[in-house]
């Protein structure tokens, strides 16, 4: 049995395309990259400078810090390349990562240029609140909890689609989807595609549409479970276990 | 031109109150941790930083930015995310540390235009959001946008892999980060680099940073804590 997670990343992992560039967000949205298929040809942008991510790197060099910081000294300078990681190579989560042939490094200020400039054809982030005019809030909770954007914001302004994967409700059983987001925008009217463990959810003029729903979740769960105008698909499809 | 001084001068030449100090690094990758070592060590108190994270914490250890939190000699910052510093993330909630948090792109955008000379631009990041709270918006063939201005710091800390030592400076992979504009950005830049060579052994083609945008070298080549 799939973890929500799990679920999220496996349905959203066959939305992407054939050439797409893409930006993974930190944690959920990263572990899309498990799940899509090796066949197909994707390009992975890194906003901290690069396109062409192959795999994170994990393991006993994380266990103390003088097991890092010697894996960092055995893997600086020229000792080491890009296929087996390096102390000057990592992904936007400062995680240490490979590159895979055909890669590039750039600056950051090109990296948000691609981000900003429409280069990125898909991005998939996190959010704790989506709304039906496809706005999201992610990076502050009032009083409580003030991560900051990074960089979410120039990424949704830019990408020609974003998916926002997210836990159906908050832990104490709270919509997520709401009429209006209670909290800080981090960008507004840019969301297509919302996947959550119960169901996949469009955007459209200013409603939800139910597209897809994981065996056993009923309309009446839904409907309970989201805030805000919804509609459901004509032909709805299964979600993928 | 001898621009070669030790961590220690480097960490004197940042003040503290009035004065900003712009600070590389991305996470984990591209930071001057030996000079901001010292700097921690020094104790330079009522900081005012610009950088996009605030280093890290959560492997049992600090490291760069992180120290200096760590301290309690950060006062007020100009950031993009806390990162992995769970313990910045606390203190920013706390009001302990003055935090204005910009949008990453925006914020590296803003300090090449601190560098470059230009006045500033026009993007659509934050649109609708408490971002764009008291900004000029336009809009530009029927797009909104918000102007940002540029910025630039007093004091530039930033990091390459090697350089010659007028301070022509290479990078490796993503630790060059917006290096390059830091250097240009402010008025008195602090390059620390693993490698030191002669002036000539780079190539004038391979140069990433050039030696005129950097006042003073620092080398650090065994890893720090």
């Amino acid at each position: 049995m799939s973890n929500a997670r799990e679920i999220i990343a496996r349905n959203i992992a066959p939305m992407l395309k054939d050439g797409d560039i893409v930006n993974l967000g930190v944690g959920m949205p990263t572990m899309v990259g498990n799940y899509v298929d090796p066949d197909m040809e994707l390009y992975f942008h890194a906003e901290n400078g690069t396109i062409g991510a192959g795999v994170v790197l994990s393991g006993e060099m994380f266990e103390s810090p003088e097991i890092l910081l010697q894996w960092e000294e055995d893997h600086s300078g020229f000792k080491t390349d890009y296929h087996e990681g390096h102390k000057d190579l990592a992904n936007a989560g400062s995680e240490y990562i490979t590159l895979l042939d055909g890669a590039s490094c750039f600056d950051v200020c090109r990296s948000f240029a691609i981000a900003r400039g429409g280069h990125l054809d898909v991005t998939v982030l996190g959010a704790l609140q989506v709304d039906q005019e496809g706005s999201l809030a992610n990076w502050m909770v009032p009083g409580k909890r003030v991560n900051g954007m990074g960089g979410a914001m120039d990424i949704l302004s830019g990408a020609k689609k974003a998916i926002i994967a997210m836990e159906h409700c908050t832990k104490d059983g709270k919509p997520k989807l709401l009429r209006k987001c209670t909290m800080p925008y981090t960008a507004i009217n840019c969301v297509d595609t919302v996947v959550t463990e119960k169901c996949i959810i469009d955007i459209e003029d200013g409603h939800f549409t139910v597209r897809a729903l994981y065996p056993g979740v009923t309309r009446e769960e839904i409907e309970a479970t989201v805030e805000g105008e919804l509609v459901f698909a004509d032909e709805m499809k299964v979600m993928a276990v | 031109m001898d621009k070669i001084i030790t961590a220690e001068q480097a960490a004197a030449m940042v003040e503290g109150g009035d004065r900003t100090v712009m600070i590389a690094g991305f996470g984990t990758t591209g930071t001057p941790n030996h000079i901001l070592k010292s700097l921690a060590d020094l104790g330079t108190n009522d900081l005012s930083i610009i950088a996009g994270d605030f280093g890290q914490n959560n492997r049992g250890f600090r490291q760069g930015i992180a120290l200096l939190v760590g301290n309690g000699q950060v006062s007020r910052a100009q950031i993009s995310f806390t990162g992995v510093n769970p313990e910045a993330a606390a203190k920013a909630a706390a009001g302990e540390i003055d935090v204005t948090f910009i949008p990453l792109g925006t914020l590296v955008e803003r300090i090449r235009c601190g560098g470059y000379g230009i006045g500033g631009f026009y993007t659509r990041t934050g649109v609708g959001t408490l971002v764009a709270e008291g900004k000029e918006s336009k809009v530009i063939d029927g797009v909104e946008y918000l102007l940002e201005k540029p910025l630039r710091a007093d004091v530039g800390l930033v990091k390459a892999y090697k350089a010659d030592k007028f301070g022509n400076a290479v990078f490796r992979y993503t630790a060059r980060g917006y290096n390059e504009f830091i250097a240009m950005a402010c008025d008195n830049t602090i390059l620390e680099v693993e490698e030191l060579v002669e002036v000539g052994d780079i190539q004038p083609d391979e140069v990433q940073l050039p030696g005129i945008f950097v006042n003073h070298i620092v080398v650090g080549k065994e890893a720090v804590l």
